[in-house]
């Protein structure tokens, strides 16, 4: 039996909620509904799933979604040993048989025939068939299924069949607000109210110019590691740079209209 | 001679000039007198050898007085070593056919001289004047030079203003550029240098020194809309031509207007400076209610004006403090004793210093008032944003507290008071009855009868010279318009009459298709065991007989991400039988060989099947003909738009083509790619079909088009977009490879051109 302690998580992670979303996650829990959570990259979705789990007391499984993900990378598969092959569970697979809360993180960088196998898992049969090993797998009562992705890279490939979208009960996160922002920063890292309240102004800066040469404003991700930085003693503008403005940007255009914001937030 | 008026001491002087005419004797004495003052010894005898000279070259009086007259301030400008170059062209001008031009160019030399600064800079402005003069002046035979520079006085003319506006190396281009396209056209050349044609006023533009607002235009809308969450127009208006009444920003319903150029000053860069305006106006548009003007005076509104600005500055730089550097060195900083208020009226200078003041808390003004204003509009702010209102209180309080007789007068002291980052504040202001007073900026504007709009406004593409190694600014009009439509049942019978090749087609086809994700099998190295193969490995292995150790399987993806532009040339010479082009054949065989189509009919058959075969594919694809009848009438004409399936509209447009006109390609393919890049494809392929040479009735010169349309591939490339030419001259091995270096096919047999265009477009995308 797999150890189930391994996944558990032991320290409370700091999470800032922006809404009622602890309570509706719960009440999801309590039925067992599978939760998808929608958000822009670095907007909180992980760190989310990891509180709730923490919460809730229960262990969780991460898998982080790829392109080259099978279905057997999710459900397992046969190995090879001295005395002949071996069946050893994929991650969705152990999720089901010790109860744990599986989280598919980017769940649309796999492919969609791959994420089909999680199909059975997420309607009223809760079963997982293993047809390599001939198993019905009947879930464990503590499993739950969470799944994350981000709705704005608007690629018609990188898309949900509507078959997986309508299993789920789902969450739409989007950057906090600027106060709360704010706190999350002083929070995280430690900083002082005021510098932190200068980072969220350059980040809201940042995220006015989405669609307009950027795919994506600053992260509060990005945010903290600024913070990080400037608290590890970096001079504010040159951790700014290098943690908000270098990362997600190659247009001269937008890096100097950045660069200045920096320059005009701190004075 | 009569020497009445002529001081003993000086006489000397005017014997040696010897001069006679009347109206140089009033003014001798002065002029002497201020040369004695600046010049040395020799440079005084050089300076009365030369007048000497001037005087006798009969030109009249006008070329010694104005010497006499210029001369010493230049000298003190450039010093007095200067003198015999200046000669020296002076004299060159005069034994050329360019006499007239001599007394412009002394009328210039002030004005020349304050800009220049240094000798080495001066004799670099001669040698343009005289590479000028010697290029432009006429001759009729080609040994002598008969006919002067038209050209060369209009360009003293304007000499101020062109060295205001251009660095040395800028004017030497826009001299250049004059020259070699108007040397034989003496009206046009007059109008290039004074100013007044077109493309003179582009080409200074160009070579203007600055920040330039077209090449910052997207700098600074991020800038608006990052930093204060705004969006609007920016609208560049000239600085050029308006010495007097210089323009000031502003902002309307219509957008945002900027001057078109900033150079750096106070050491804040141009872009700096552009920024400074914009934060001021973003924050007008932010923080400023219009309050009525009509229960204020003048000085009243003023000051009004003066604070409220003042208030948005202080409330943007609350937000962005990094603003205050820029500010502070663009804000002038009034002196407190500059302005004397028994002479003039001193009104904005003490709004600039109270506004200076509530910028810069480390001000240095004693003025009681100023100080005590400064400190109220403080305590108002710390309450909050406050309100135009306030500020309309505020500053009629300021204005009873401090009135002066003397503000009444008609001289108004101005120095240091102008805040060139601020707009004019015409939004600011609602006006009850409609009086003298206002002006009416936003009066709805009235299209006259008659002068309805039709089509799109041209888009101006410039045009690679191959000769200077430049673009011609805003050089060719491309005019661009929906074909109009015509029977899609033609297309159909095309489509229908090549059958047999659209199933082989097909074929072809389907190898092509996105497959998605491949397997791949049978690899030593692999992203994951193949369980299959590996078991049967381990049973040979087992069984005692050599496994294979190819057990790993890797994936390959094969989609398909590429958008496809096909530009066709519809000149005059499509209309050609397909066989004349090929000379050889007697007229009675064309129709013996049944075929007496011309190449038009063949394109249209061709680009059917192509459209159809990447219509089956599903790749992004879009049709469009192009033909030109000078650089100020290219058309471009749309067949198939991206978003357009492949329906009876686009085969109607298809069958209506027709041929005319000339070819100007590189017109024609910046304007598509204009198009192709918005696609968001991985690969972007453009196919220009082709039957002839780039040439049109304009251009002379054979090469110049040919070197623009080369210039077109490599900025197409630049782009990320793959051009590729089909060519169907069978000459065209001369320049084709020129254009398009090794991307182009040539089809000699036209007749196969429905059979190669789509097997050439498959093995292009394969």
């Amino acid at each position: 039996m797999t150890d189930k302690d391994q996944y558990k998580i032991n320290k409370e992670p700091f999470y800032q909620a922006q809404g009622d979303e602890v309570a509706l996650y719960e009440a999801a829990y309590a039925a067992r509904l599978p939760v998808m959570i929608k958000g822009p990259t670095g907007c909180g979705k992980s760190r989310f799933v990891e509180y709730m789990a923490w919460k809730l007391g229960k262990p969780l499984i991460t898998v982080a979604c790829n392109e080259d993900m099978t279905a057997s990378d999710l459900v397992g598969r046969y190995l090879l040993d001295a005395n002949g092959t071996r069946w050893l569970d994929g991650p969705l697979t152990t999720a089901a048989r010790i109860g744990a809360i599986c989280y598919l993180d980017e769940i649309v960088e796999a492919r969609q025939d791959t994420t089909v196998v999680i199909h059975p898992l997420t309607d009223h049969r809760r079963t997982l068939p293993l047809d390599k090993k001939g198993e019905l797998l009947e879930a464990h009562p503590d499993f739950q299924m969470v799944i994350s992705y981000n709705p704005g890279y608007q690629s018609l490939l990188k898309d949900l069949k509507q078959s997986t979208k309508q299993r789920f009960t789902a969450f739409d996160f989007d950057y906090p607000s600027a106060l709360l922002e704010a706190e999350i920063l002083c929070q995280e890292t430690g900083i002082e109210a005021g510098l932190s309240a200068q980072l969220v102004m350059i980040g809201q800066a940042a995220r006015n110019l989405k669609g307009h040469g950027l795919d994506e404003g600053i992260s509060t991700r990005l945010l903290v590691y600024a913070a990080t930085l400037i608290k590890g003693g970096v001079n504010p503008r040159a951790a700014c740079r290098m943690a908000l403005v270098r990362p997600i940007t190659d247009d001269a255009d937008i890096r100097d209209t950045l660069d200045h914001a920096i320059d005009a937030v701190f004075g | 001679m009569e020497t009445a008026t002529i001081p003993t001491e000086l006489e000397a002087y005017w014997k040696q000039l010897d001069c006679g005419f009347p109206r140089v004797e009033p003014m001798f004495a002065d002029c002497m007198r201020e040369a004695l003052a600046a010049l040395s010894r020799q440079g005084v005898d050089a300076y009365i050898e030369h007048a000497r000279f001037l005087g006798k070259m009969g030109r009249g009086a006008e070329p010694i007085l104005i010497f006499l007259e210029n001369w010493p301030t230049v000298a003190r400008m450039l010093g007095e070593e200067a003198l015999p170059a200046v000669m020296e062209c002076i004299r060159r001008m005069w034994k050329s056919p360019n006499g007239n031009s001599i007394t412009p160019f002394l009328q210039a030399l002030p004005a020349a001289a304050r800009r220049l600064q240094s000798p080495q800079q001066l004799h670099c402005f001669l040698d343009i004047v005289l590479d000028f003069m010697e290029r432009t002046t006429g001759s009729i035979h080609g040994i002598h030079q008969t006919f002067p520079s038209p050209g060369l006085p209009e360009f003293f003319k304007q000499i101020p203003l062109l060295l205001g506006q251009l660095s040395l190396a800028g004017l030497k281009e826009w001299v250049e550029y004059g020259v070699r396209y108007y040397k034989d056209h003496p009206d046009r050349q007059i109008d290039y240098f004074s100013l007044q044609s077109a493309d003179s006023r582009a080409v200074l533009q160009r070579e203007r020194h600055g920040t330039l607002l077209v090449d910052n235009e997207r700098k600074l809308d991020m800038y608006l809309r990052g930093l204060w969450h705004d969006e609007q127009q920016l609208i560049p208006y000239s600085t050029a031509f308006d010495i007097l009444r210089q323009p000031v920003p502003y902002y309307d319903k219509l957008g945002i207007r900027l001057p078109d150029v900033y150079d750096d000053a106070q050491e804040v860069a141009g872009i700096d400076r552009y920024r400074a305006v914009l934060a001021h106006i973003a924050g007008h548009r932010r923080w400023t209610t219009a309050i009525f003007a009509d229960n204020f005076s003048p000085f009243q509104r003023m000051a009004v004006e003066f604070l409220e600005d003042s208030r948005v500055e202080y409330l943007a730089l609350r937000e962005y403090p990094g603003l205050r550097r820029i500010f502070m060195a663009l804000h002038p900083i009034p002196a407190e004793d500059a302005c004397n208020p028994e002479q003039e009226s001193g009104v904005r200078h003490r709004l600039a210093m109270l506004s200076r003041a509530i910028l810069d808390p480390q001000h240095s003004y004693k003025n009681p008032h100023i100080v005590e204003f400064a400190q109220r509009f403080r305590d108002l702010m710390r309450q909050g944003d406050s309100s135009t209102s306030e500020m309309a209180e505020l500053a009629v309080a300021f204005v009873a507290k401090t009135r002066r007789q003397s503000d009444q007068l008609a001289q108004i002291h101005f120095t240091d008071t102008v805040v060139d980052y601020r707009d004019d504040n015409r939004q600011m202001w609602k006006f009850i009855e409609e009086g003298d007073e206002e002006e009416a900026f936003d009066a709805p504007r009235k299209i006259e009868p008659g002068e309805e709009i039709t089509g799109l406004p041209p888009r101006h593409y410039h045009e690679w010279d191959y000769l200077n190694q430049s673009y011609r600014p805003d050089w060719v009009s491309v005019y661009e318009a929906l074909h109009p439509p015509g029977n899609a049942a033609d297309i159909d019978r095309l489509l229908a009459k090549h059958g047999a090749l659209a199933k082989q087609l097909k074929k072809m086809l389907d190898l092509l298709k996105p497959q998605e994700k491949v397997r791949i099998r049978y690899q030593e190295d692999g992203s994951e065991l193949d369980l299959d193969v590996a078991l049967r490995s381990l049973i040979d292995y087992k069984s005692g007989a050599t496994p294979d150790p190819r057990i790993n399987m890797s994936h390959r993806t094969s989609g398909r991400s590429i958008a496809v532009m096909l530009l066709l040339d519809l000149s005059e010479s499509l209309n050609e039988s397909v066989f004349a082009g090929m000379g050889g054949k007697p007229p009675n065989s064309q129709k013996a060989s049944g075929s007496d189509q011309t190449i038009l009919e063949l394109s249209q058959e061709a680009v059917s099947l192509l459209a159809w075969a990447i219509e089956k594919l599903g790749d992004p694809f879009a049709i469009a003909g192009f033909h030109s009848n000078t650089r100020h009438d290219v058309r471009y004409l749309h067949i198939k738009g991206y978003s357009e399936r492949w329906g009876d509209p686009v085969k109607g447009r298809l069958a209506a083509m027709q041929a005319g006109y000339s070819t100007r390609m590189g017109a024609a393919m910046r304007h598509s790619a204009h198009y192709l890049e918005q696609q968001q494809a991985d690969k972007k392929l453009m196919l220009i079909l082709t039957d002839g040479e780039p040439s049109d009735i304009d251009s002379k010169d054979g090469r110049l088009l040919i070197e623009d349309a080369r210039q077109a591939v490599i900025e197409l490339d630049r782009q990320g977009i793959y051009a590729y030419c089909i060519n169907l001259d069978r000459k065209a091995d001369d320049y084709v490879a020129d254009i398009f270096g090794k991307q182009y096919t040539i089809i000699d047999r036209v007749a196969q051109l429905p059979e190669k265009l789509p097997q050439l477009f498959i093995s292009l995308t394969k």
